[in-house]
């Protein structure tokens, strides 16, 4: 490798040797593990490397922990694109089950339901439950928050939440931050914030080291995917703004049914997979509803997304699952 | 009126229904413009309005439907009507009683925009 980016990459390097996994080993893992990869992001340049539930634990990873994205699960849709969601989000919650390195809690990115209603929001905790207890984070999708403003998500889901629903808490020396960018939203706009959310986010993160991770996560994507389908957030500079002084920011998003990734500076922008039924590419479809594609090939693009953080690396290792 | 509604139901073809409740609901509003009871449509289908710009009387009826298999809504830009979240071929209806223009949006889906114009 060349010597002058030693600084920047020898880090990342030096982990992927400590892992085993030189380039054959990756190519073979990575035939192993199909869709698994990892991105891991610090000092902001990403290395990808291969995904293995046999991947050696460290000595001494008393403060790494792993985390699991589900999102989209669109309880109550019963169209072509997939007449079963139930039967999908218990196959998310089987494959969670079935991951090597246990998540110590979930991250839900919103659109539980689809149509806000009481039963699809029982069933969908119904179905969690099949994850053994573990914890599951949630903020709103638009599909939560029809006709009553989000009253009845609240009632359910934010409790100890502020405004329409941002939160934050903190695991492990990584601070998570959920916020809601679905309510009131203007004709022509995107996703949006507004400016009580934004003062409490700065608010939020004014006490906190700069080396402290970050972890945000909310439904739209806080980055400019595709204006023209309405993915993207109006405000999302501003809540990116608060987030400068940090070496460590991942931004965790839905909403889009599909994986995208981008990175910009310290900040690893990752949207996830539904558990429903998968959208169009940008701009291949007429619209961006939902995408039929053969029943077969329906788990091949549903999934899970499984974050890992290793402590004293500042790194977050995002690994994106099928439900095949 | 509910004799002749009777009546009228009664009759097995759909022409002679289609006849005779025709001047049945002219004569509910006997001394009103036509135009009053006039009904227009909008079809909601690929996370779009059509038409965008619909033009129509005053008093006139519109019904949005909804073909997308994703629920949308119908909500005024100036709070003059909003709809609840409409499924896949649910219906809104909006009678407009004064002319003007009527600027509206999905409210799940803001990049959907369209408007009414009355006069």
């Amino acid at each position: 490798m060349p010597d002058k980016n030693e600084d920047a990459l020898g880090h990342q390097l030096n982990d992927v040797h400590d892992d085993g996994i030189d380039r054959r080993g990756f190519l073979k893992c990575m035939a192993w593990a199909g869709t698994g990869l990892i991105w891991t992001v610090s000092g902001g340049i990403p290395v990808s490397r291969a995904f293995a539930s046999s991947m050696p634990r460290r000595a001494g990873t008393g403060g790494d922990f792993s985390f699991v994205q589900i999102s989209d699960s669109h309880m109550g849709f019963n169209k072509p694109a997939n007449p079963d969601v139930a039967a999908t989000l218990e196959a998310a919650v089987h494959k969670i089950n079935g991951l090597a390195r246990q998540p110590e809690f979930l991250l839900h990115t919103g659109d539980i339901s689809h149509l806000s209603r009481p039963e699809e929001f029982d069933n969908v905790d119904q179905i969690l439950k099949g994850l053994g207890g573990k914890h599951v984070f949630f903020v709103p999708g638009e599909h939560d928050v029809l006709d009553d403003d989000g009253k009845s998500y609240l009632e359910r889901y934010g409790k100890s939440a502020k405004g329409s629903g941002w939160y934050s808490f903190d695991q492990r020396g990584v601070h998570f931050i959920g916020l809601v960018n679905v309510m009131n939203l203007k004709a022509g706009g995107l996703g949006s914030l507004g400016q009580e959310q934004l003062k409490w986010m700065g608010d939020d993160v004014k006490s906190l080291s700069s080396s402290t991770p970050i972890v945000v996560f909310a439904h739209i994507p806080l980055w400019s995917v595709y204006p023209e389908w309405g993915w993207g957030t109006d405000d999302s500079a501003q809540a990116l703004a608060n987030l400068k002084k940090f070496g460590s920011v991942t931004v965790l998003n839905g909403h889009i049914h599909q994986t995208m990734q981008k990175v910009e500076g310290n900040v690893t922008f990752h949207t996830a997979m539904s558990t429903a039924f998968p959208q169009p590419k940008p701009g291949t479809a007429d619209s961006p509803g939902p995408l039929k594609v053969p029943s077969e090939q329906l788990r091949s693009v549903l999934g899970i997304t499984d974050v890992r953080y290793v402590q004293g690396h500042h790194s977050l290792a995002i690994v994106d699952s099928t439900l095949e | 009126m509910p004799r002749g509604s009777v009546w009228v139901a009664g009759l097995a073809t759909p022409v002679l229904m289609a006849m005779l409740l025709v001047p049945a609901r002219s004569s509910i509003t006997a001394n009103t413009e036509q135009s009053a009871a006039a009904t227009a449509e909008v079809t909601i289908d690929n996370f779009s309005f059509r038409p965008q710009t619909l033009t129509v009387a005053v008093g006139t009826t519109v019904t949005w439907t909804n073909r997308d298999d994703i629920p949308h809504t119908v909500v005024s830009d100036d709070a003059v009507f909003k709809s609840k979240a409409r499924d896949t071929n649910e219906k809104f209806s909006y009678t407009f009683d004064k002319a003007g223009t009527y600027p509206y949006h999905c409210s799940l889906h803001p990049k959907m925009t369209g408007q009414v114009v009355v006069h």
